[in-house]
């Protein structure tokens, strides 16, 4: 490849956030300034680019955070640094939201106006804000002459228990992000007057040559408020009383588990952490040897989290066996799904555990270097993460000898930018090699071929946390706990409008009813109307499933999912046609593109149900009923990932509950649902 | 060392193992590591493709050549699954059909299938693909502009399109990606599988998911050497030679009128055939035969685009 860059010369700031990344260019060849030698000497080579592909990602947030943008000279300077063409470092980098390609305000602030702080906020969270500010996209204070902040919407930010949120983004040399939550217009307000200050001829930050940086220190973001987690101190044995003995899938509880440590234990030191019991799993592991612990997970009969169910012995045990090498273990953090904060609340409150789990997961599969994979909208989990990593390396507990045992084992962590898709296992692959998070066609599967085409196992992080309760307690005591299908316990993301949001955790076969109580049922004791369970890719259950025991074969038999542990409590006064839009417009702009049912299929699935709730069906509200179940069929058949096979499972559950407007439920005529709009009876018929 | 092509004599005798499997009920043995759809067309039964080319690796994107397995939970494409032993495969079944049919419907409501040739008018026609009941076509403009994870919802009660400007920005080949179906060949072919160009690429998602250089700067500003082996790859249309996109233009496009002549390119040495698609005495297309040895269907921009001196040759001599 004949590498055709730019010539424009990028800014120091931009050649600084780059090298930051990837340490100052070599030779002329890459970015480099010219040298006499440069015509003699090749440094590197194909294999060497290759290799360094997977420090596009981190280059790329580099350049936003210092620039705020990716300009076409830092695109330039990029490309010839990795030896990869511009086009293709485009295409990726475009692939992501958090990336802005265009200068703009270097505050910007990512408003959530997704399902549950919808249903929370009784509406669209950003109405006010629009109100107040102005649409989205608004110039907002003044700095340097210029405008300092700007808003937009966001998909779900993973702080639902708190009801609203904001991912505040900012470039300069303070550059980086924070999150907000809750966040109200007040907040916004508070913020753009921090910036409004007319600051000229206050001194930029100095950037080398180009005088002052007008994209210098803004915000301390340091100094923002860190967003409480709520857990709620209700521990699991609770769910006895709640939902008494006898009820379905009851088991006795056996306290909080992988919440133990969540709120009560310094999460920035490893010295706390291990006084609280950590690294005893660990040691347990290294005694254990890989076969151990493999036949322990069996034992235990774990199941991922991940949403697929598949055993999780089963899979470390197929990675561990494939004698290609090096095999590669990863962590995905990576949870997008609308309703779902587990993984933010232990990444911020619990973090060497999942480092500690990690490990454990590299050394039975004799994976020696393993990563996490952070939601970009995680600014505190990540930087909480990579303390975690650093002081578990600094006493032995990463590294070439892990814990005194001769097995060596690190990780890396990679900040994701705004990509629900890249959650996927093989698009997160994808994501951490530097291309497009693109899911991938399976077969082949990861165990054989996963990332840089070596076996990789890959959990989600309360799979990996699990792993570390079944080592501390045994793999046959683990499977007492739960339902003889669905062992152990499992946590369920609360929120929306039930009196006490939060993270919950309860033995699996827990009655949804159980769960709700735990919560303190719906806030201000109106009536439930539906409960959406499992996230964007979930179902609505009604009132009548109260009895619905929260474990895989239970939600299946109902044909429902647990999926990440969404319960998104909806009440009398929730607009569901706003929620389902909403869920419509969340998979349409996630959607990678890629394949034909799921790229034109969630943009027509927005459309038909734009019209439904209109009132405007095209030809009749029959034919709009028959084009979204042709649409549920083929997307579910013939997408080529998850996303695309479940992005009509909510509007399909909805359907069949008469949640869509216009729309009666399953076996009722839709004729009726004419005559009601015809006699002006609103445009909703709710079937509860 | 010598090379002897396969089945030529003296060539080494490879022996492939051969799988058994039942297509349509019908069985079928094939050399192990087949794809679904080579025993289809072993047995001459037609599985409809887009994005599949025999020169490219299989990125099974369109899914319209999708199948149904025995066992599998989903339908599963057949450009790029290898068959194994045992398996039931089923190409006409409802399922398949639906799929099928909604996959051309998605595609026809928004995108300009208009040149994309008589197979997919066809199979439109044989799955009952009605993409006028998405509603009437709503037009989009600024897709190159489109950012990750937001959009303006079209107009209620139309149907959003891939519809744009169409891309004339050098001599040699337009782009209309209003006829894009983003099969992912034109990339395949200018990167790694031909070329090593790497001038375009997927950009965006979802819906605005495009083909584009960096930034969208023009090819002319892009690492693009204009060997046209995006073009010869392109399956709607979607990039055309200039000549080819002025005559259809202005109605005069007629291939009942066109005479092939394959040839040998006369510029370098390599030897690369050509074919001269030639209406009225002009050359209006280059292609080379996909099946060459040499070539594979690709050329370079001499063989591709250098056909002007034919021309001027010929006048002269007139």
């Amino acid at each position: 490849m004949d590498l055709r860059v730019t010539e424009a010369p990028a800014s120091p700031a931009e050649r600084e956030a780059v090298d930051s990344v990837l340490g100052p260019p070599e030779s002329g060849w890459s970015g480099g300034a010219r040298t006499p030698l440069d015509g003699h000497v090749a440094i590197g080579g194909l294999s060497r680019a290759r290799d360094r592909r997977r420090l596009l990602l981190p280059a790329l947030h580099a350049l936003q955070d210092r620039v705020g943008w990716i300009s076409s000279a830092s695109l330039g300077y990029l490309c010839a640094r990795l030896d990869v063409a511009p086009a293709e470092v485009y295409g990726v980098a475009s692939a992501y939201a958090l990336f802005r390609y265009e200068p703009g305000p270097p505050v910007v602030v990512h408003v959530c106006d997704d399902v549950a702080c919808r249903a929370a906020c009784g509406g669209d969270p950003t109405g006010p804000i629009a109100a107040r500010f102005g649409p989205a996209g608004s110039a907002l204070g003044r700095v340097d002459g210029r405008a300092a902040v700007t808003w937009q919407p966001s998909p779900c930010l993973g702080h639902c228990e708190h009801g609203s949120a904001a991912l505040v983004q900012q470039a300069g040399e303070r550059g980086g992000r924070a999150t907000l939550a809750p966040f109200t217009a007040d907040d916004l307000g508070h913020l753009v007057s921090l910036l409004t200050p007319e600051r000229s001829g206050a001194p930029g930050a100095p950037d080398g040559s180009d005088g002052p940086d007008p994209m210098g220190g803004l915000l301390d973001l340091g100094s923002l408020p860190v967003p409480l987690a709520l857990v709620p101190q209700v521990v699991a044995e609770d769910v006895g009383s709640a939902g008494g003995p006898g009820a379905p899938g009851w088991t006795e509880g056996p306290g909080p588990r992988l919440l133990r440590r969540v709120g009560r234990v310094d999460p920035t030191s490893l010295d706390a952490y291990r006084a609280a019991g950590g690294y005893g799993p660990l040691r347990r592991a290294i005694e254990l040897g890989p076969t151990g612990v493999i036949a322990e997970l069996k034992d235990a009969k774990l199941l991922g989290r991940g949403g697929a169910a598949f055993p999780t012995g089963a899979k470390w045990e197929a990675v561990a066996r494939n004698p290609v090498r090096p095999h590669y273990f990863v962590a995905n953090a990576d949870e997008s799904e609308p309703g779902t904060f587990k993984d933010r609340v232990f990444l911020d409150h619990d973090p060497y555990a999942l480092v500690e789990a990690l490990t454990i997961a590299g050394i039975t599969t004799g994976a020696e270097q393993g990563f996490v994979y952070v939601r970009g909208e995680y600014p505190l989990g990540a930087s909480r993460l990579e303390h975690a990593v650093g002081e578990a390396r600094a006493k032995g507990f990463l590294g070439s000898d892990v814990m005194g045992s001769g097995l060596a084992f690190d990780l890396e962590i990679r900040r994701g930018a705004g990509a629900y898709i890249a959650g996927e296992e093989t698009a997160l692959f994808n994501s951490i090699e530097g291309r497009r998070p693109e899911p991938r066609n399976k077969p082949p599967f990861p165990v054989d071929r996963g990332l840089f085409d070596r076996p990789t196992g890959v959990n989600n992080v309360e799979t990996l946390l699990a792993v570390l309760e079944v080592l501390r307690i045994g793999g046959l005591a683990y499977a007492a706990v739960g339902t003889s299908g669905s062992t152990g316990t499992r946590l369920f993301c609360l929120s929306g409008r039930v009196t006490r949001p939060g993270l919950y955790e309860v033995p699996m076969g827990a009655t949804l009813g159980a769960l709700l109580s735990m919560a303190g049922g719906v806030a201000g004791g109106r009536p439930l109307q539906a409960v959406l369970l499992g996230g964007a890719a979930g179902t609505f259950v009604g009132p009548e499933d109260l009895d619905l025991p929260l474990s895989f074969e239970g939600a299946r038999e109902a044909g429902a999912t647990l999926g990440s542990g969404v319960v998104v409590v909806l009440d009398d006064t929730v607009d569901v046609a706003g929620v389902l839009e909403r869920v419509a417009r969340f998979f349409r702009d996630e959607s990678c593109g890629q394949c034909v049912p799921c790229r034109v299929g969630t943009q027509r699935q927005e459309e038909v149900l734009g019209r439904l709730v209109a009132g405007r069906p095209l030809e009749s509200v029959d034919a709009e009923l028959a084009l979204l179940t042709d649409l549920d069929v083929v997307m579910r058949d013939a997408s080529i990932c998850g996303l695309g096979q479940t992005a009509t499972s909510l509007v399909t559950s909805a359907l069949r509950r008469g949640l869509v407007p216009g729309v009666v439920g399953n076996g009722v005529t839709r004729d009726k649902a004419a005559a009601a709009r015809a006699s002006g009876d609103g445009e909703r018929e709710d079937g509860t | 060392m010598t090379t002897v092509a396969p089945g030529a004599p003296g060539a080494p005798v490879t022996l492939r193992r051969q799988v058994e499997l039942t297509i349509d009920g019908q069985a079928v043995t094939v050399p192990e590591g087949s794809t679904i759809l080579e025993a289809c067309r072993s047995i001459g039964t037609e599985v409809p493709t887009l994005c599949y080319l025999e020169t490219l690796t299989p990125v099974n994107v369109c899914r319209v050549c999708v199948v149904e397995v025995e066992g599998s939970r989903t339908l599963v494409p057949a450009c790029s699954r290898p068959v194994s032993g045992g398996m039931e495969v089923r190409t006409d079944s409802e399922r398949v059909r639906t799929s099928r049919r909604m996959v051309l419907e998605l595609l026809a409501s928004s995108v300009d299938l208009s040149t994309a040739g008589g197979d997919v008018d066809r199979w439109i026609e044989t799955y009952g693909a009605r993409p006028e009941r998405h509603g009437p076509p709503a037009l989009s403009t600024e897709r190159d502009r489109a950012r990750a994870g937001e959009h303006e919802p079209v107009a209620v009660g139309t149907a959003a399109t891939v519809s744009q400007a169409v891309k004339r920005d050098n001599d040699q080949y337009v782009r209309d990606y209003s006829k894009c179906i983003l099969c992912y060949k034109c990339v395949e072919a200018c990167g790694e599988e031909a070329q090593d160009t790497f001038a375009i690429a997927v950009a965006g998602r979802g819906f605005d998911a495009r083909i584009s250089t960096e930034m969208d700067v023009p090819l002319p500003d892009s690492a693009c050497v204009y060997c046209g082996n995006c073009i010869a790859v392109c399956p709607t249309g979607a990039l055309m030679f200039v000549t080819e996109h002025d005559l259809r233009a202005r109605g005069e496009w007629d291939e009942g009128r066109q005479q092939v002549t394959r040839t040998v390119c006369p510029y370098c040495g390599v030897g690369c055939n050509l074919e001269l698609h030639v209406q009225d005495d002009r050359i209006v297309k280059v292609t080379s035969p996909l099946d060459h040895d040499v070539t594979r269907g690709n050329l370079c921009v001499k063989g591709r685009f250098g056909f002007e001196f034919a021309e001027a040759l010929d006048g002269g001599s007139r």
